[in-house]
């Protein structure tokens, strides 16, 4: 028989699930699980700065490694300051739980001190969410969490746990059993031979892969079935790393910020297989006009993304893995002579041009420059805005999981605190966090917990001292009226790293830019890297709002 | 940032009304869970009745809503929450909604 503290059964609960650092803030409310926390000799606690910046831990950690992953924060403000991250989670499909101290069950709706709804503000933006109201429900809620939070199509998942059930005794004679997935759905193999069948017959078919292939594990099994079949390989932003960008059947990114020549592949295609992605409108753009030709065939974990924006001929729930290999003895080794060297040709006829790629002080040299200084196995995540773009075209990314950015929130801030959760993860490698000056500061005092962790991170900040995505979009769309996108003051972020114990290189200033990068990138702990970038230099091509992906600008 | 390319949401009258029938988990939260749902994309409720059923773990709740174009896409958010446990479709001519009216002159 066991006995203990609810609090105390959270945290051996955690242990039990493999949990070996969490991130978060104390505060009253969640005071009893800390107390418990501090006897943990599994657990590494993470102290962030902001409970914003703890959340983004998590997901860095969850998105190196692929499992659920935990980050704690008190009620009221901490819990809301928590309420982005879950949300960024939630669009991203990343497993996470965030576990956050509720006052005591008697008090709630009371309006009493520190008290919200965090419950009732995250259901739409958690897998699921428990308000748990006696001890005894933790021994079911949270193995629960992590087995919702890990299966089929992953996701955040919140745990409100009241201070009075942290405090309650409970007795019990066995803990419940480590939770693992839920099975997966059982293939339709009637809809797999359809698939296969379409994909044999068609003449100009294209593979549009999305982050569901990052999530499942299918990386693999993606490039296996696109050289099987012949097929030109796009990704979305999420995607980028599931086929190595200098696979000959890659295509890139498609959508907003694609390269001309993959749109106008896409127009081509008389067959889409879509796999583990879900038509979001910065990818297809005029949802009416994408792939006007092309029958579809949409694979996806989750069902309800079937037939959601655009109605498949042939749809296939379940895991993209498992379909994939389904799908690999029925589809015939195919070369696509005709079909391939029409890429081609569209390829050489709208060539992608990185100007200044061999000047690290230009935005697409830096990106290069910080990639040859580096192999495949460090991890680069970004903030989001121009530096995002230039990073999802220009890094020559080859691995599931070496790219981390926030795609379906979009999320400012995220880069920073989701590298320090990548090198957590796995401290033997680089973590590379490409922001720009608006994003950084929305999350720049996890620059403390950078520094008192001494990870190996590097923020590569390209600062055009403006908010340089909606600067461009005033400037294209809006008649050049700029308004309060460009920054009358300047912060000097060199000092301020330096303020919290970072070290700082500025290639502004260096005699040699590019060696002064790679010691940076290669000196072991954390350093902030500045390079001023030209607030005229906008991402290209661009699709204009309302537009069909083919009529992009620029580039 | 840039304007969601989108077709304006369409009203809902001159749909067909259709009732759905859903067993859930019985415990306070679960009908949060689901009105969100309907009422973050405008899909109008027309009735809804919740009772909980045999033991009190589960409860069932009826629905009357308008089969728009997006019902499909409606059901398969509601039998993706965890608490949903099944989802049935009958036509407006059921009659638990038709017994209520009695109620509401």
């Amino acid at each position: 028989m066991y006995q203990m503290t609810g609090a105390q059964l959270i945290v051996r609960l955690l242990e039990r699930q493999g949990v070996k650092t969490a991130a978060g803030i104390p505060g009253g409310a969640i005071l009893p699980l800390y107390d418990a926390l501090s006897g943990s000799e599994i657990i590494h606690h993470v102290l962030a700065r902001h409970e914003q910046g703890a959340g983004f831990m998590a997901q860095g950690m969850a998105r190196v490694s692929g499992r659920p992953e935990v980050c704690f924060a008190s009620s009221g403000p901490g819990a809301t300051n928590l309420v982005t991250a879950i949300a960024d989670a939630r669009l991203d499909s990343i497993p996470l739980v965030a576990i956050t101290g509720q006052v005591p069950l008697s008090m709630i709706g009371t309006d009493a001190f520190q008290e919200v709804d965090i419950y009732g503000m995250t259901v739409p933006i958690t897998k699921h969410n428990f308000l748990v109201r006696s001890v005894d429900e933790l021994l079911e809620v949270i193995p629960a969490a992590f087995r919702i939070a890990m299966s089929g199509r992953p996701g955040p998942v919140l745990v409100d746990v009241p201070k009075d059930v942290q405090n309650q005794t409970i007795r019990f004679a066995e803990f419940p059993p480590v939770a693992t997935p839920e099975p997966l759905p059982a293939l339709d193999m009637a809809a797999v031979e359809e698939a296969a069948r379409m994909i044999n017959a068609a003449e100009q078919p294209v593979l549009y892969l999305g982050g569901g292939v990052i999530h499942a594990g299918a990386a693999q099994a993606a490039v296996a079935f696109a050289e099987q079949a012949g097929m030109p390989t796009t990704m979305t932003l999420m995607a980028l790393g599931a086929m190595p960008v200098d696979h000959p059947l890659s295509i890139g990114m498609l959508g907003m910020h694609a390269a001309r020549y993959t749109n106008f592949v896409l127009e081509e295609a008389d067959l889409l297989v879509c796999v583990g992605a879900r038509f979001d409108d910065r990818a297809i753009g005029k949802a009416a006009q994408f792939c006007p030709k092309a029958k579809i065939v949409h694979i996806d974990v989750d069902p309800s993304e079937l037939h959601k924006i655009k109605q498949a001929h042939v749809a296939i729930n379940g895991d993209v893995g498992e379909v994939l290999e389904a799908l690999l003895p029925r589809v015939k080794a195919a070369l696509r002579k005709r079909w391939l060297s029409h890429v081609e040709s569209l390829r050489a006829r709208f060539p992608v041009e990185w100007a200044g790629q061999d000047d690290p002080r230009t935005h697409y040299g830096l990106v290069q420059a910080v990639a040859a200084a580096l192999d495949d196995e460090a991890v680069i995540t970004t903030d989001v805005g121009q530096h995002q773009m230039w990073v999802a075209q220009a890094y020559p990314f080859r691995r599931p999981r070496q790219w981390l950015t926030s795609g379906g929130l979009g999320t400012m801030g995220f880069g920073m605190p989701a590298a320090i959760g990548a090198a957590l993860a796995d401290r033997s490698r680089t973590v590379v966090c490409f922001s720009g000056d608006g994003s950084f500061k929305m999350n720049i005092q996890e620059l403390a917990t950078l520094a008192e962790e001494g990870l190996n991170v590097k923020i590569v900040l390209m600062n055009n001292n403006s908010l340089g995505l909606v600067y461009q979009q005033q400037n294209l769309f809006y008649g050049k009226r700029v308004f309060a996108s460009k920054y009358r003051g300047a912060p000097d972020f060199l000092k301020i790293a330096e303020g919290f114990g970072v070290a700082g290189v500025d290639l502004d200033t260096a005699a040699n830019p590019r060696a002064a990068l790679t010691q940076a990138l290669h000196a072991p702990g954390p350093c902030l890297i500045h390079v001023s970038i030209d607030r005229e230099e906008f991402v290209y091509p661009m699709v204009p709002p309302g537009a069909a992906n083919t009529e992009m600008i620029g580039g | 940032m840039i304007e969601q390319v989108a077709e304006p949401l369409q009203t809902q009258t001159g749909y067909a009304k259709v009732v759905l029938e859903i067993d859930v988990n019985n415990h306070p939260g679960v009908m949060s869970h689901i009105c969100n749902l309907f009422a973050r994309r405008a899909f109008n409720m027309e009735g809804i009745l919740c009772m909980p059923v045999s033991d009190g773990r589960r409860s069932r709740i009826w629905l009357l809503v308008f089969e728009d174009q997006r019902l499909e896409q409606m059901i398969r958010q509601l039998e993706k929450l965890q608490d949903v446990l099944a989802v049935r479709r009958h036509g407006a001519e059921h009659e638990v909604f038709e017994r209520l009216e009695d109620f509401f002159h």
